[in-house]
């Protein structure tokens, strides 16, 4: 298994999935694109940039925190810092593309897809995650991967280090500490 | 992937102003602001607090902080049970204690409670294992309305610290006084306590705040004047004097307005005596936070709400 993407790796995931998402979708019909908190925000947010250099230029955006759905509330520890939601875009009869770092349960996204559904009813929703470290635990997959870590270890952690909050891009895989 | 560090926050209660540090009142601030973005969406609702129970038990009249409670509870999809007693029928300190008992023994996971008796809160809190959230104990403490204040304040000016804050009225009777006081002076705000002497012992210097008989001695020099109302309750006793005196030294009339601030943020915990301690133009004004008090009163308690559920002890 391999344990470390450096930056050109992470660029070039980056880039891939805005391919494929371009071979996918019209780009001149309107699409959102929400990113989850807080590294699905900074991924959504490149790939608004490669997307409208790919003639997208209907793109709205908005940022989900999902704290207040997930199912592991009372057992998760210490308590987690609630930060807004912000989609002031009308998600009703549109495309959303919803964007993740790693995608591992899917626990996540369930909650993720449940928030969403409290703001409109996009006319089809569309999984975009950075790495698929395999592992779920719900019947949720994800429609477009940048990299696969295959079977990574449950007692491992799937790092996704991105400039923008972390300095540098890079994914590592390392034991839990 | 949420991985920054949680250790913010560990109460289970929310009981004083007093025992908070101003950390966790900014905890409680930043949560709330979170908060307030879920009143504005189509569906107004979380379901962070889903299958749990919440009990309104006011001991004591309320409207706008039953209500507000009993909708933040919605908003976070817990179950809200109203429990009312007439302040004639629960004296002892015993009687309350068995009421909650009671009260918990039907499952309830968060008891909401206002009461006549200081201490009152507290005393429930160490005989029942949910959690407690003090709604005004007396003349002691209202937590979320000093809460609320602060925020509404942080809203306006940005910050808290370095501002000039006048509580206006009967500050020895007032729970709200006592908890804007603890707060504003945690989060380093000055704090000018205005009434007359006898509704407002020298002990409150103690307190760190500045005590004042002559509000137009201090009003032209305030950012922020909160009113407070005149409890009529109160009013035949011998420290009250009449209530038109009252109103003409520590009413907020249109005269004493023009010599604030031209920015000078006007609140009032409500319910208002329009005309007495605050003059109607000034309450419906650009300058009152009145209704910003109220909504974000609604923001503040789903946040404390959440939060004390939370909480493991």
């Amino acid at each position: 298994m391999r344990t470390q993407y450096d930056e050109s790796d992470v660029q070039r995931a980056v880039q891939g999935l805005a391919s494929k998402i371009a071979q996918s979708l019209s780009p001149d019909k309107p699409l959102n694109i929400i990113g989850i908190r807080t590294r699905g925000e900074t991924l959504a947010q490149r790939l608004t940039v490669l997307l409208s250099a790919k003639g997208f230029t209907q793109i709205g955006r908005g940022v989900l925190d999902i704290t207040l759905y997930r199912d592991d509330l009372s057992t998760v520890g210490p308590t987690p810092m609630v930060r807004p939601t912000e989609i002031n875009v009308d998600l009703a009869g549109k495309p959303v593309l919803l964007v993740d770092d790693v995608i591992f349960t899917g626990r996540s996204i369930r909650s993720a897809l449940d928030a969403l559904t409290d703001f409109g009813r996009p006319s089809v929703i569309r999984l975009v995650v950075l790495a698929d470290r395999g592992g779920r635990e719900l019947p949720i997959q994800p429609d477009f991967v940048g990299v696969a870590i295959k079977d990574a270890p449950t007692d491992h952690r799937v790092n996704v280090r991105l400039k923008e909050q972390d300095g540098k891009d890079e994914i590592t895989v390392e034991p839990r500490g | 992937m949420a991985n920054e560090p949680h250790q913010r926050w560990h109460r289970k209660h929310l009981l004083t102003v007093e025992d908070l540090s101003a950390d966790e009142i900014g905890y409680i601030l930043d949560t709330a602001s979170s908060f307030k973005e879920v009143s504005t969406r189509s569906v107004k609702k979380v379901p962070a607090l889903r299958g749990r129970v919440m009990v309104n038990s006011f001991f004591e009249d309320s409207t706008r902080t039953r209500t507000s409670f009993s909708l933040a509870a919605s908003r976070l999809s817990a179950d809200v049970i109203d429990f009312s007693v007439k302040t004639s029928s629960v004296s002892k300190g015993e009687t309350l204690i068995d009421t909650a008992r009671n009260i918990e023994a039907m499952g309830v996971d968060i008891i909401v409670i206002r009461h006549q008796a200081a201490g009152s809160a507290h005393l429930v809190a160490q005989h029942v294992k949910c959690s407690v959230i003090n709604a005004g104990d007396g003349a002691h403490e209202h937590p979320t309305q000093g809460l609320l204040d602060l925020y509404t304040i942080r809203e306006r000016f940005g910050h808290i610290k370095g501002l000039k804050v006048a509580i206006v009225g009967d500050i020895a009777n007032s729970r709200v006084a006592r908890s804007n006081l603890w707060g504003l002076t945690k989060l380093g705000a000055e704090v000018i306590l205005v009434g007359p002497p006898t509704l407002l012992p020298k002990s409150f210097e103690k307190l760190g705040a500045r005590v004042v008989h002559d509000l137009d001695s201090v009003i032209g020099e305030v950012d922020v004047v909160n009113m407070l109302r005149v409890q009529f309750e109160r009013t035949k006793t011998s420290q009250f004097p009449s209530v038109r005196e009252f109103s003409r030294l520590f009413g907020l009339t249109s005269d004493r307005f023009l010599k604030c601030k031209p920015d000078v943020f006007v609140m009032h915990p409500g319910p208002m005596n329009r005309g007495i301690e605050i003059s109607s133009h000034i309450a419906d004004g650009p300058q009152s936070g009145v209704l910003k008090q109220v909504e974000n009163g609604l923001a503040v308690r789903m946040a404390v709400l959440y939060l004390v559920s939370q909480g493991q002890g």
